[in-house]
C-alpha cells in the first residue's frame, strides 16, 4: 500500500523529514501534522495532533511535536501537511511516520 | 434640406476621421476588451488603414457607407485600433492594439464573441495575414463565464494529491485494442504509481472498441489500482462524440461507474459543446479533461491564426481543469518562453504584461479557478528533474512511451517515473539545484529502484533540437 507522496522513497530519516518541514516553513506555509490508522484514499479527514502550527518557524519545535504525536500513537500513520492561506488550501503532505512494528 | 447631407453613399476609409475605428491615443476603459493583432496588409494598404479595416470588420464596420448607420451612435459599438507598433525585423507587419465595447459580445457565450473577433475580418481582402496574438478579458466580461468545473486546489483535495505534478500516461496503441485489453493497460499504468491515464483525443467508440466496453473495463482497472495501492486514481474517458446529447449519455455513464473526470477535444467539439459540458462537469461534480486536437490548424504560423495562447486563456474561461500546454524541454529558447507564458496564463490570478513570454496584456483573473497545464509528448525519466524545476508542482506531467516503453512493462516503467518524481521534488524541497545536480538525483534514487534504473539506461541522450516554426 501507498500513501501519496513520497511513498515512493524510502522512509525518509528524522534529518530529511526536518528539511522538508523547513521548507513548507520556508515557503511562508503553516506546518500541520494529522494521525490516522484509516488509510483509506476516500477518507480525506485524518485526526489534527493540535491545531496547524501558526506562525511556527522553529522547525525544531514542530518536530517535537511530531514525537509526541507518536508517543501517543504508536499504531498510527502521521503525515505531515503544508497549509498556504493564500492559495487557501493544502499544498504538501506526506506521511513521515509509519506505525511502530506490532508485536 | 440641410446644406451638407450627413450620409453620402459610397466607400470612406476605414481610418476616416469620425469613423472612430482607428483613434490612435485613445484610452480604453477597463470595461473593454482588448486584443492584440498581428496584421500583414497587402502591399500598399497603409498601415492605418489596415489597422482600422481589421477593427471596423471585427466589429460594427461594412465596407460601405449605409443609411442605416445613422439610427444607432457609431462611437458605442465601434471597436478603435488605439495603438500600432511595427513588428522588428519585419517589413510588412505590425501589431494593432484593438480596443471593443462591452456591448458587442453577449454574456457567457463564446461563440458570440469568436464571430465577432476572429470572423469574417480574418479573409478580409486588403490583408495577406492576420493572426490573434493575445486577449485581455475586461473582469466584467470574465465573470459572465464560469471557468474551470473545479480548477486545482479543488482537483488536489478531491485527488488527495499534493506537493508534486501529478503523472500520467496516455493508453497506447492508442487505436485497435479491445476494451479488455486496454483496460489491462490502464491497470498497468495506475497499479505502478501514475495518477491518472488517458484516453487519446480521437479514441471515442470505434468498431473495434465501443464505448461502454471501455468505460466498464477501464473503471474496473482504476478502481483495481485504488484498492492495491491505496491512493485516489483516474482516467480521462473521452466523451467526444458526434452530437450532445451523445456526450451527455457517455458522462453520465462514466459517472455511474464513479470516474471522478472526463475528457473532451474541445476545440474540435466546439466551444458551445464545450461550454455545456463544462457546466455538467460542474454539477456533476467532475473534473474535466481539455485535449487540444486541431490546434495547430490555428496556431501554427506565425502571421496568421490565432496564437496558442489565446487558445489555452479560452480553455480557462470556458472551463476545463486540464488543458494540454506543451512540454518546453528539449525546445528553443523563445517556445520555451512562449509555453511558459501560457503556463502562467492558466495557472496564476494576476498577469502581467511580458512580451519576452509573449503576454501583450496585464490580465486579471477575478479569482477565476486555475487550470493544470499538461505537459505531455516525447518525454521520459531523463527530463523530469528540468520539468519540475521549469513548471513546479501544478502540472501533470504525461509520459506515454517513456511508461509503456519501459523494457519491463508499463507498471515497473510507471514506477521509475512515480520514483524519479517524488525523488526530484524531495531533492528540490531540500533546497538542491535541480539544473546543475538533477542528473545525481536520478542515479540516487535509481540505488533504490531497479525499475528506474533499467529507465535511465534505455532513454538516456535522447534530444530533440528540431526548429520550432513559431517564434515570439
Amino acid at each position: 500500500m501507498r500513501t501519496e507522496t513520497f511513498s515512493y522513497l524510502p522512509l525518509l530519516s528524522q534529518n530529511e523529514i526536518a528539511k522538508q518541514i523547513q521548507y513548507i516553513v520556508n515557503q511562508g506555509w503553516t506546518a500541520g501534522i494529522e494521525y490516522s490508522t484509516d488509510t483509506d484514499p476516500k477518507n480525506s479527514y485524518w485526526n489534527f495532533w493540535k491545531l496547524p502550527f501558526f506562525g511556527e518557524k522553529d522547525v525544531a519545535a514542530i518536530m517535537e511535536e511530531m514525537a509526541a504525536c507518536r508517543q501517543a500513537n504508536p499504531k498510527a500513520y502521521i503525515r505531515i501537511i503544508g497549509y498556504d492561506n493564500i492559495r487557501q488550501g493544502q499544498v504538501h503532505s506526506f506521511v513521515a511516520l509509519e506505525p511502530e512494528e506490532q508485536n | 434640406m440641410p446644406d451638407k447631407k450627413l450620409f453620402e453613399a459610397g466607400v470612406k476609409d476605414y481610418s476616416a476621421e469620425g469613423r472612430y475605428y482607428y483613434s490612435p491615443g485613445y484610452e480604453p476603459s477597463d470595461l473593454e476588451l482588448l486584443a492584440a493583432f498581428r496584421v500583414t496588409p497587402q502591399e500598399g494598404v497603409p498601415f492605418e488603414e489596415a489597422a482600422a479595416a481589421v477593427a471596423a470588420e471585427s466589429s460594427s464596420g461594412t465596407w460601405t457607407n449605409v443609411w442605416s448607420d445613422y439610427l444607432t451612435d457609431p462611437a458605442r459599438y465601434a471597436g478603435r485600433t488605439y495603438k500600432i507598433e511595427k513588428v522588428p525585423g519585419e517589413e510588412n507587419q505590425f501589431i494593432a492594439y484593438i480596443a471593443y465595447p462591452l456591448d458587442l459580445f453577449e454574456e457567457g457565450s463564446m461563440a458570440n464573441l469568436l464571430s465577432s473577433i476572429v470572423g469574417n475580418v480574418f479573409g478580409f481582402k486588403a490583408l495577406k495575414a492576420l493572426r490573434l496574438e493575445d486577449i485581455r478579458f475586461p473582469a466584467a466580461l470574465l465573470k459572465t463565464f464560469q471557468g474551470p468545473p473545479h480548477g486545482i486546489q479543488s482537483e488536489r483535495d478531491r485527488m488527495n494529491k499534493y506537493g508534486r505534478p501529478l503523472l500520467g500516461a496516455t493508453m497506447k496503441p492508442k487505436l485497435g485494442m479491445s476494451g479488455k485489453n486496454y483496460g489491462r493497460v490502464v491497470y498497468e499504468g495506475l497499479k505502478g504509481g501514475l495518477d491518472f491515464t488517458k484516453d487519446d483525443e480521437n479514441v471515442t467508440s470505434q468498431p473495434f472498441m465501443r464505448w461502454t466496453d471501455r468505460f466498464k473495463f477501464v473503471m474496473e482497472a482504476v478502481q483495481k489500482a485504488e484498492a492495491e495501492t491505496g491512493e485516489r486514481k483516474g482516467h480521462y474517458l473521452n466523451v467526444t462524440a458526434g452530437d450532445m446529447e451523445e456526450m451527455y449519455k457517455r458522462a453520465e455513464l462514466a459517472k455511474e461507474l464513479g470516474s471522478p473526470i472526463i475528457m473532451v477535444d474541445y476545440l474540435t467539439v466546439g466551444f458551445t459543446a464545450f461550454t455545456s459540458l463544462s457546466k455538467w462537469c460542474r454539477d456533476n461534480g467532475m473534473l474535466l479533461h481539455a485535449h487540444r486536437a486541431m490546434h495547430a490548424v490555428m496556431d501554427r504560423q506565425r502571421n496568421h491564426g490565432i496564437h496558442w495562447r489565446v487558445l489555452a486563456k479560452l480553455a480557462r474561461i470556458v472551463g476545463a481543469d486540464h488543458v494540454h500546454n506543451g512540454t518546453v524541454v528539449g525546445k528553443l529558447e523563445g517556445d520555451k518562453a512562449s509555453t511558459m507564458g501560457s503556463a502562467a496564463l492558466l495557472r496564476e490570478n494576476k498577469v502581467k504584461r511580458d512580451l519576452s513570454r509573449g503576454i501583450y496584456f496585464d490580465q486579471d483573473w477575478v479569482s477565476m479557478p486555475a487550470v493544470m497545464p499538461v505537459a505531455s509528448g516525447g518525454i521520459h525519466v531523463w527530463h523530469i528533474p528540468e520539468l519540475v524545476r521549469i513548471f513546479g508542482d501544478d502540472v501533470i506531467l504525461q509520459f506515454g512511451g517513456g511508461t509503456l516503453g519501459h523494457p519491463w512493462g508499463s507498471m515497473p516503467g510507471a514506477k521509475a517515473v512515480r520514483v524519479a518524481t517524488e525523488a526530484v521534488v524531495k531533492a528540490r524541497n531540500e533546497g538542491r539545484d535541480l539544473q546543475a545536480e538533477g542528473g545525481d538525483i536520478l542515479r540516487e534514487a535509481a540505488k533504490f529502484s531497479p525499475e528506474l534504473q533499467v529507465a535511465l539506461e534505455t532513454w538516456k541522450e535522447i534530444k530533440f533540437e528540431f526548429e520550432t516554426v513559431d517564434k515570439l
